[in-house]
């Protein structure tokens, strides 16, 4: 029976603007077991970010968690005091951003930030505050050479402005991982990279989780860095998990037809005479949605009993799909 | 002709409004901005407004009405509500009067030197090169200059009266908006849509007119607000130098030099017209902070 | 059959150094060596797709291209004319005829203008249409894009990027120019966007019989797009052939590091050997002497450190700029 680090349950989280209610998150449920990594694939406006937000208790007016569960290692988070959830950020979950420039505060150097997560957090750290500090740095030290900053030791004091966009990615590894968590969620974590850098960055993750055995979550929008990297896959779309399962299987064999569509619209390189074909349509606005499936309107399937709440079905060997009528078109086609 | 078939659906979510009606109206929703506005418009409407709406004629003197007192102490008369000056003048009329020139001063001067200032900002900012050099240069060896001081010799050389005072003024102020659109301009002049422009063949005023422009004009507006309120002051302290308008016509700045001798008795000489600066000055800033809230970006989503 | 637009020895440096003065003061400049001698043919009709990664001078390619940025030294020959000699006048006449798709659909249009304003401006400043004809025509564009005529008098605001970016389109090719340099026109989207706007550039290349150059660090889909590859490092061409020669054969070992950079859908959780970069990207301000790639390449020898090697022709369609793959193919 697998270790359940995370559990979220029917998670709604809502935004109320000037337009009116926007329901960004929308039963949302997931588990991730300890150890693995986990791939949230979805496009603008499908919820991943705003789930995790939520997660790690970042929504803020005019945000709310309107309903569910976040379970994380037996802990209820939904309603956990802002106290007690700023010992646990940092701590046990940490988060990296896709932007390392905002992200990372450029008014300090990178050991800096790295020792105040530490001395927030650290229980090992023993003796004097200055005695602290000095502990801190050394291990601000390791962390940087554990993401493979070339000369750590020159730089521990060197501004996050001073480093290139993917030493910045590392850094801000480097800083989430200070307190060894043991839970990474890594928003974007490559898109605003390179496609050398990224692959470095996506390797580190995966050295440093199985290194310390840490649960990851990676936040994209890339099925091939799912497909390379990640053993469980939850896509979304328009605030709901449409699709979830073992990655090789369902990238083979997807069952949702917005999956379907995803794969069909992305050019292969081991297939470059394969016809892409686009999902026409958009997604749709998120206020006020009625009770339907929401990718009727792109769906090249879509039949009149569609229009009603469709709940998530099980489709065996660990596999869950939220349609009336998945598989059927595609199978190894796509 | 093939019809793509990938349609995108209805464009838009929000109302079909710009973006400047959409900090409009974010502006109009402060109470307060929308307060002090009001208070502007009513100083704008008196100076229109002033021979209907003004008891007295200003210059109008009768010595026996000499320092007479408010109308609410002793010896005070509400057909002279604020009281008479050293010449027996209405001081009501003749604050009233006195904001035409605090007005039109202020919006003529900040007219020109807007239009001045944005004009040579636009050319330093997109053409850069020597016109760039020559303006920046001038802007520095200007802005080095101390404002009144300047102004003083300017009329001294001149002569005083409504044309040169404005003259007087603008020499200077169109400095500040030059550097606020050649700064807007320099960082616009890299952005994608204008070189779209370029790249189909806009000519430079084209493009420095209607794509740059028309997109730097929130911090100018807010600018031009916000000395506007300077400009008046420094009207009345040119005025209360006996620089500015010449009597008879009224100045609040010279209504405060005249009551001068008189402030520890007949303390509403100076008093009112002070006062009526002060209004004036304070609502224009108001108004000019909720507009730069109203267009700050990162008041927004 | 000769190119549609041959480029010789294009070189862009982008020059900010002060001298003297400017050590003194503490801020010296750069001289940013963004291009750095570039040679590459299209052919009519044809789409050359340009790859590389953050500053290697792609997007500066393209614009020299089109004299956005005036270029330092080098030759651009469109349809026989020497583009970088034309003066003013006949400059603009050239730009009915090349234009340009941008990357960033929420800073290429003009926020304070309508849709209409923004698709017919091209018309209006070479004078092709007035009236209900110009609208005509403007409302004729919108609909190969994909909008219609409601769209004409909204704000971009009011626009998703897919939409802004067929706006983008509709504008550059109302025109109805021959060659288009599409700079990244779907980097800025979603996934299920960018399938619609290529297929939107590939309808459009046929109706309108253009021909691209097509500039993106997705390999993928410059490998769907493209007749012809260019690979460009720090300001030069370090491969160049045919699409499918190129990727099946890689022969310079940075496109070979690119190509087995990219996470493949069809490999599952697992190792995959690769050829792993090691560094950063060198900056165009400062390059490295000899070959451009020698500091991160796996395979560099003493000869690379010291002396750059030229674009040569290798095997088939191939070309490539490699000391290495130069003794092989010769050897």
């Amino acid at each position: 029976m697998k270790d359940t680090v995370l559990q979220i349950r029917d998670l709604k989280t809502c935004f109320d603007t000037r337009d009116g209610m926007v329901t960004a998150v929308d039963g949302v449920s997931l588990s991730l077991g300890r150890g693995e990594c986990l791939g949230v694939v979805g496009e603008s406006g499908s919820g991943k970010s705003v789930t995790f937000a939520s997660v790690m208790g970042l929504v803020k007016n005019p945000g709310f968690i309107a309903k569910g569960s976040i379970n994380f290692e037996g802990r209820e988070l939904v309603g956990l005091d802002p106290k007690n959830y700023r010992k646990l950020r940092g701590k046990e979950i940490a988060m990296t951003m896709q932007d390392a420039q905002t992200a990372l505060n450029p008014a300090y150097t990178v050991s800096n930030q790295i020792i105040e997560v530490l001395l927030a957090h650290d229980e090992t750290l023993s003796g004097s505050r200055k005695a602290q500090r000095r502990q801190a740095r050394q291990q601000a030290l390791e962390m940087l050479q554990l993401v493979g900053i070339p000369s750590a030791e020159t730089r521990l004091d060197d501004y996050p402005h001073q480093f290139s966009g993917g030493m910045r990615q590392r850094v801000m590894i480097a800083i989430a991982l200070a307190c060894k968590p043991k839970l990474l969620i890594a928003d974007e974590p490559t898109t605003a990279l390179d496609v050398t850098i990224q692959a470095q960055v996506l390797e580190l993750i995966a050295d440093i989780r199985d290194k310390l055995g840490m649960s990851v979550i990676l936040i994209t929008h890339d099925l091939g860095v799912v497909a390379e990297y990640c053993d469980n896959v939850v896509v979304m779309y328009a605030g709901q998990v449409v699709e979830n399962g073992p990655t090789g299987a369902v990238i083979a064999t997807p069952q949702h037809p917005y999956t379907q569509g995803l794969l069909r619209s992305i050019p292969r390189l081991s297939d470059l005479s394969r016809r892409i074909e686009p999902i026409k349509g958009t997604v749709p606005e998120l206020i006020d949605l009625p009770d339907q499936c929401r990718f009727m309107d792109r769906c090249t399937r879509a039949q009149a009993s569609c229009r009603d709440l469709i709940a998530m079905q099980d489709c065996g060997a660990g596999r869950q799909v939220r349609c009336i009528a998945p598989g059927l078109a595609g199978g190894s086609d796509v | 002709m093939t019809t793509v078939t990938y349609w995108t659906g209805d464009a838009g979510t929000a109302k079909s409004e710009t973006l400047f009606q959409r900090n409009m109206k974010l502006f109009a929703s402060s109470r307060l901005s929308m307060f002090f506005l009001f208070i502007t418009l009513g100083f704008v409407f008196m100076a229109i407004a002033a021979p209907l709406i003004a008891p007295h004629d200003p210059s109008d003197a009768d010595l026996f009405r000499r320092l007479l007192p408010p109308a609410w102490m002793d010896g005070g008369d509400w057909s002279f509500p604020l009281g008479c000056d050293a010449l027996g003048r209405d001081i009501l009329s003749r604050i009233i009067f006195g904001s035409r020139v605090s007005i039109f001063i202020g919006v003529t001067v900040i007219l020109v030197a807007t239009t001045i200032g944005v004009l040579a900002g636009l050319a330093a900012g997109y053409l850069r090169g020597w016109v760039d050099i020559v303006i920046s240069r001038l802007v520095d060896i200007l802005l080095g200059f101390p404002y009144l001081i300047f102004a003083i010799a300017l009329i001294a050389m001149t002569g005083p009266g409504l044309q040169n005072i404005v003259l007087a003024l603008a020499y200077k102020e169109w400095v500040i908006p030059c550097r606020v659109v050649r700064g807007e301009t320099l960082a616009t002049s890299g952005v994608e849509y204008v070189e779209a422009a370029r790249a189909m063949g806009a000519s430079k005023s084209d493009i420095m007119l209607r794509e740059i422009l028309p997109n730097i004009l929130s911090p100018v507006l807010v600018v031009s607000t916000v000395r506007m309120a300077h400009v008046i002051i420094l009207e009345a302290s040119l005025s209360f130098l006996g620089l500015g308008v010449q009597p008879p016509m009224a100045s609040w700045g010279s209504m405060v030099a005249d009551g001068r001798s008189f402030m520890l008795q007949e303390w509403w000489l100076s008093t009112f017209p002070g006062l009526a600066i002060l209004l004036l000055v304070l609502s224009i800033n108001v108004v000019s902070q909720g507009l730069r809230d109203a267009f700050d970006p990162r008041f927004h989503d | 059959m000769s190119d549609l637009l041959a480029i010789s020895g294009l070189v862009k440096h982008f020059d900010d150094r002060r001298g003297l003065l400017g050590r003194i003061t503490g801020n010296p400049g750069a001289l940013v060596q963004a291009v750095n001698g570039v040679d590459l043919g299209i052919g009519e009709g044809k789409t050359l797709g340009l790859i590389g990664e953050s500053g290697c001078g792609k997007s500066t390619l393209g614009r020299a291209i089109l004299r956005l940025h005036e270029p330092t030294a080098g030759q651009v020959l469109f349809d026989g004319t020497d583009v970088t000699a034309l003066d003013a006048s006949d400059l603009k006449a050239m730009r009915r005829r090349m234009q340009i798709i941008f990357q960033d659909p929420y800073a290429s249009l003009n926020p304070r203008l309508t849709v209409g304003e923004i698709v017919a401006k091209p018309m209006r400043i070479h004078a092709l249409a007035t009236g209900s004809d110009l609208e005509d025509r403007v409302v004729d564009m919108l609909n190969r894009v994909g909008l219609n005529s409601g769209h004409l008098n909204r704000y971009p605001h009011q626009f998703s990027g897919g939409q802004r970016q067929r706006i983008g389109i509709a504008r550059a090719l109302i025109m109805k120019p021959k060659f288009v340099v599409c700079d990244e026109p779907v980097s800025a989207l979603d996934v299920s966007i960018q399938a619609q706007i290529v297929e939107l550039l590939d309808e459009m290349k046929q109706e309108l019989g253009l021909t691209y150059l097509f500039i993106s660090h997705d390999i993928s889909v410059i490998g769907y797009v493209s007749d012809r590859i260019a690979v460009m490092y720090l300001g030069k061409i370090v491969e160049e052939g045919e699409t499918r020669e190129v990727l099946e054969n890689p022969m310079h070992p940075y496109t070979r590091a690119l190509l087995s950079s990219v996470p493949h859908l069809e490999k599952t959780a697992g190792k995959r050997d690769r050829t792993r970069l090691k560094g950063d990207l060198p900056s165009p301000i400062n390059p490295p002497p000899g070959c451009k790639f020698n500091t991160r390449c796996p395979l560099a020898t003493e000869l690379c450190r010291q002396s750059e090697p030229e674009l040569r022709h290798m095997q088939g369609t191939q070309s490539a700029a490699c000391h290495l793959s130069l003794a092989n193919a010769e050897g």
